[in-house]
């Protein structure tokens, strides 16, 4: 099976699959992408991820640029088509028949459900990118420390403080410049 | 429910109010964006419209962001309005990643450019860590909710369970444990 139709087969099925946002398909994604396909490397996803969160707009377009290494600008095409248009049909069929059953006492059963598993799925999301973006076993001691530093300071100061994530996400860059480039 | 005021626009119209947010929302948070430009400032929908157009865009897989467009946009202008509102939203943001692209892949083997990467890499595992414990506070604090958080979490995580066997094994049971309260015996 060539790579083009594995992209698209991959990223139409996350894609339908992306409940409570974008976020809980991540470990999946990397799980397919990095350890199935071999499309990108494990830090490279981690890259790839981090560089779609700084970009404007949604923040799983990132599914480009993994098209991309992975197959060139067919890939990149087949990937956000794939990533972007089934659950958009979904939700373009659903918008029309969904006054017959936004009552329906089950549908806040589904949400209430789902809460927890969406969440259980970013956590798994946090693990498949912080295994490489900061506890990563090629890398020395002192360089995981700082970039867990670099994760939990920004988590913090997120807490504390509104602040535009890709301002905070540059301020990283420039730590890591400062504090990694030895290493 | 009647339009919430001015005429309604075309694609065109649509396309350079959704790319106007998809250039503009470095950062994320592009809900609140879309609210801005939806309901105050241009007027084409009401609070309550937007509201059940984001409440569908959340139950529904996909994009939160990317849906409410595609509800908007068919409500606007019909399929044209929806594929003009989501690529407006989509399309600014996939150039400027294309570009961080090309730069990442030409200079990725530099020593500061790849320093200055695992600093902005650690920085996302950390703005992730901070959105999934906002939005799981409630879920963190109730102990059934919890258990399934740890749950779906350790076998994603740890033992690679797949997506499709979470969402089609593990929420039965969650949503049956949430289901209506006031249950009929089937009979």
């Amino acid at each position: 099976m060539s790579d083009l139709v594995k992209i698209l087969n991959v990223f139409c099925l996350l894609s339908l699959l992306a409940v409570g946002g974008g976020s809980a398909v991540l470990p999946q994604m990397e799980h397919e992408t990095v350890t199935l396909h071999h499309w990108v490397t494990g830090d490279q996803f981690a890259t790839i991820y981090s560089l779609g969160q700084m970009a404007p707009g949604p923040n799983m377009s990132m599914v480009a640029l993994i098209g991309w290494q992975a197959a060139g600008v067919a890939g990149l095409l087949i990937a956000l088509v794939a990533f972007y248009l089934p659950s958009s049909f979904l939700t373009y069929g659903c918008s029309y028949i969904w006054d017959s059953f936004k009552d329906n006492p089950w549908r806040d059963s589904v949400q209430r459900g789902m809460a927890p598993i969406t969440i259980g799925l970013m956590l798994a999301g946090v693990h498949a990118v912080g295994k490489t973006a900061c506890i990563n076993p090629n890398h020395t001691t002192p360089f995981n420390t700082v970039t867990c530093t670099i994760a939990l300071a920004v988590t913090g100061i997120l807490f504390a403080k509104h602040i535009n994530p890709a301002l905070l996400m540059l301020i990283g860059g420039v730590a890591g410049w400062f504090l990694l480039r030895g290493h | 429910m009647p339009p919430a005021g001015n005429e309604k626009p075309n694609a065109r119209e649509i396309f350079r109010v959704f790319a106007k947010i998809g250039i503009t929302s470095f950062g994320g948070g592009l809900v609140a964006y879309l609210r801005d430009a939806l309901v105050s400032d241009k007027k084409w929908m009401n609070e309550e419209e937007f509201l059940a157009a984001l409440e569908i865009g959340q139950t529904l897989p996909g994009l939160n962001s990317v849906n409410v467009a595609i509800i908007a946009g068919r409500k606007l202008a019909g399929p044209h309005g929806a594929v003009a509102a989501a690529s407006g939203l989509i399309l600014p943001g996939v150039a400027l990643l294309l570009l961080l692209g090309l730069l990442y892949d030409r200079f990725r083997h530099n020593p500061n450019v790849a320093a200055a990467l695992a600093g902005v890499a650690a920085a996302a595992v950390g703005l992730l860590l901070q959105v999934t414990l906002k939005i799981g506070a409630k879920q963190f604090l109730n102990l059934r909710d919890l258990c399934f958080v740890l749950g779906t979490f350790y076998l994603v995580a740890f033992h690679h369970v797949s997506l499709p066997v979470v969402l089609f094994l593990v929420a039965p049971i969650a949503i049956i444990l949430c289901r209506p309260t006031p249950t009929k015996p089937d009979a």
